[in-house]
């Protein structure tokens, strides 16, 4: 696994020179302000309104977690769906395109090592992207006392959601050599992944629930309300090995051709 | 030492390589050659592993590419026709990323990249990003990828292209000087670079090998234009045939 650490800071090193991660990291830390403040501004002006009416118990109910930090999470994840895409999107096609997939082809490495080391740089990017966010409910903590065992377990879901959608972002890039479909094929397939609960409700019962289990949100959802089970991590990691373990097929598939 | 047995390779329905079979000893510089479009790069590309043969096998310093191809991939230095370089990196950091994907240790890593930078004269160019440097400069960093994890065997593919004649001869020189204590097997269609720097010549047409000969044998008297005409002009099979035959 030398290797793949190897690879990894290489990785790294490529986003941190050219301007995607810049654009990136701003345009993520820009629009998660925005969503910060104006959910911020909401709450504060639903507190005004209710203890101006002397409606205290409905004051009460109000708290930071419910209102403030779970949408912002929820929106964050929204963000993250459009900009794992720009950040996956080089790690094989721009290889592929260069000629330098065959330096790494013909070194001595084994795919795992070079698909671990991709993926662990860019889930090290991600990371990047998520402890910048985490002025917000610093801020929060500061002037307020939200919970902070939910605030944990929230980013614990950003984080696992973040890594999964690196997984199929690596995916995609795999497929092509054309940096553009990668981003593309990956915004659908995360985006699929997003909205494939909706016509639960509807359909025939074990179908529901199986689109419901098959869908991040209400996994991510669980995680939001501060309730860590067993069978929403077993959830990410599952699709993290499943995109991984596809990845790790199609660079090997490159040789069978 | 390289050992190539009757390789094939298919793309789809058409057969790129058809049966080849060539070795290359330690000490030897081989020279591959033939038209464009003769199979040459595929050749190149099996031996170093980045794709594998329909059929065939090749081992490498004794091991099988298919079966060991860490340990064969481990021993082999490869300029491929592109230089494999990664634009927005400095040369000693591209060196020393390469350096260390091919197993050099981390301890060691440093001294190898400042070993071959001064073998390819690029030590004064270290620091320079490689999306600044000319076609030449690109063409050596190339090279000294191919040579830092020290290497036996040495794949380069058309090593001269695209380089001004001083260049040129700079880089024969470098070959000649490393072929001494190892494989090299190196492709081109530049006759008089065969003539100068190689012992070897395997001449390849549409597929296959049509001569495998060291290259005093081929020429003596002729030139090497002329040998080189007369096998790609035959049909191949004929010319296999020809060459097969004891002189």
């Amino acid at each position: 696994m030398r290797n793949a650490l190897v690879i990894a800071q290489k990785e790294i090193g490529a986003l941190f020179v050219s301007s995607i991660a810049y654009v990136v990291l701003t345009g993520f830390l820009l629009l998660g302000g925005w969503f910060f403040f104006n959910l911020l501004f909401r709450f504060n002006a639903l507190v005004t309104l209710y203890t101006g009416l002397q409606n205290f118990e409905a004051a009460q109910a109000l708290n930071l977690n419910e209102y403030v930090i779970a949408p912002l999470l929820h929106n964050l994840t929204v963000i993250l769906m459009i900009l794992v895409p720009v950040i996956t999107m080089r790690s094989f096609a721009e290889e592929k395109r260069s000629g330098t997939y065959e330096l790494l082809l013909t070194a001595p490495l084994s795919v795992a090592e070079l698909v671990i080391g991709k993926f662990l740089a860019c889930l090290f990017f991600v990371s990047v992207m998520l402890l910048l966010t985490a002025v917000y409910p610093l801020i929060l903590v500061f002037f307020g006392n939200p919970e902070l065992g939910q605030i944990a377990s929230g980013y614990l879901g950003l984080f696992l959601l973040g890594a999964a959608f690196v997984a199929v972002g690596l995916f995609t890039s795999s497929l092509t050599e054309n940096q553009i479909v990668a981003a593309v094929s990956c915004f659908v397939v995360l985006l699929l992944l997003y909205v494939l609960s909706w016509p639960a409700e509807t359909a025939a019962a074990g179908v529901g629930a199986l689109l419901k289990y098959l869908s991040v949100v209400d996994h991510f959802n669980e995680l939001v309300k501060g309730l860590i089970s067993t069978r929403d991590l077993v959830y990410f990691l599952s699709l993290i090995l499943l995109a991984l373990f596809l990845t790790y097929r199609s660079v090997e598939s490159f040789r069978w051709k | 030492m390289v050992e190539v047995r009757r390789v094939t390779k298919f793309y789809g329905d058409l057969a790129a390589v058809q049966d080849v079979s060539f070795t290359a000893e330690k000490g030897e510089t081989l020279g591959f050659l033939g038209p464009n479009g003769a199979g040459k790069t595929t050749t190149m590309r099996i031996i170093t592993g980045f794709m594998p043969a329909s059929a065939g096998s090749v081992t490498v310093e004794g091991f099988d590419t298919a079966r060991a191809p860490l340990e064969a991939r481990r021993r082999i230095g490869y300029l491929p026709e592109n230089p494999p370089l990664y634009p927005e990196m400095r040369v000693r950091s591209y060196l020393r990323f390469v350096g260390r994907i091919k197993g050099v240790a981390k301890s060691r890593v440093e001294r190898a990249v400042d070993d071959v930078l001064e073998m390819c004269a690029l030590s004064h160019v270290a620091s320079h990003l490689i999306r600044h440097l000319s076609r030449g400069y690109r063409q050596r960093v190339g090279l000294a990828q191919a040579l830092v994890h020290d290497p036996p065997v040495l794949i380069l593919d058309e090593p001269t292209i695209g380089l001004d004649p001083k260049q040129i001869i700079e880089i024969r020189s470098l070959i000649k000087k490393l072929s001494a204590n190892r494989t090299v097997i190196l492709s081109t269609h530049i006759l008089p670079e065969v003539s100068q720097v190689c012992d070897k010549v395997v001449i390849i047409n549409e597929g296959r090998v049509v001569v495998e000969s060291k290259l005093d044998a081929l020429t003596r008297g002729a030139s090497l234009e002329e040998v080189f005409l007369r096998y790609i002009a035959e049909e191949p099979q004929a010319a296999a045939a020809a060459a097969s035959q004891p002189s």
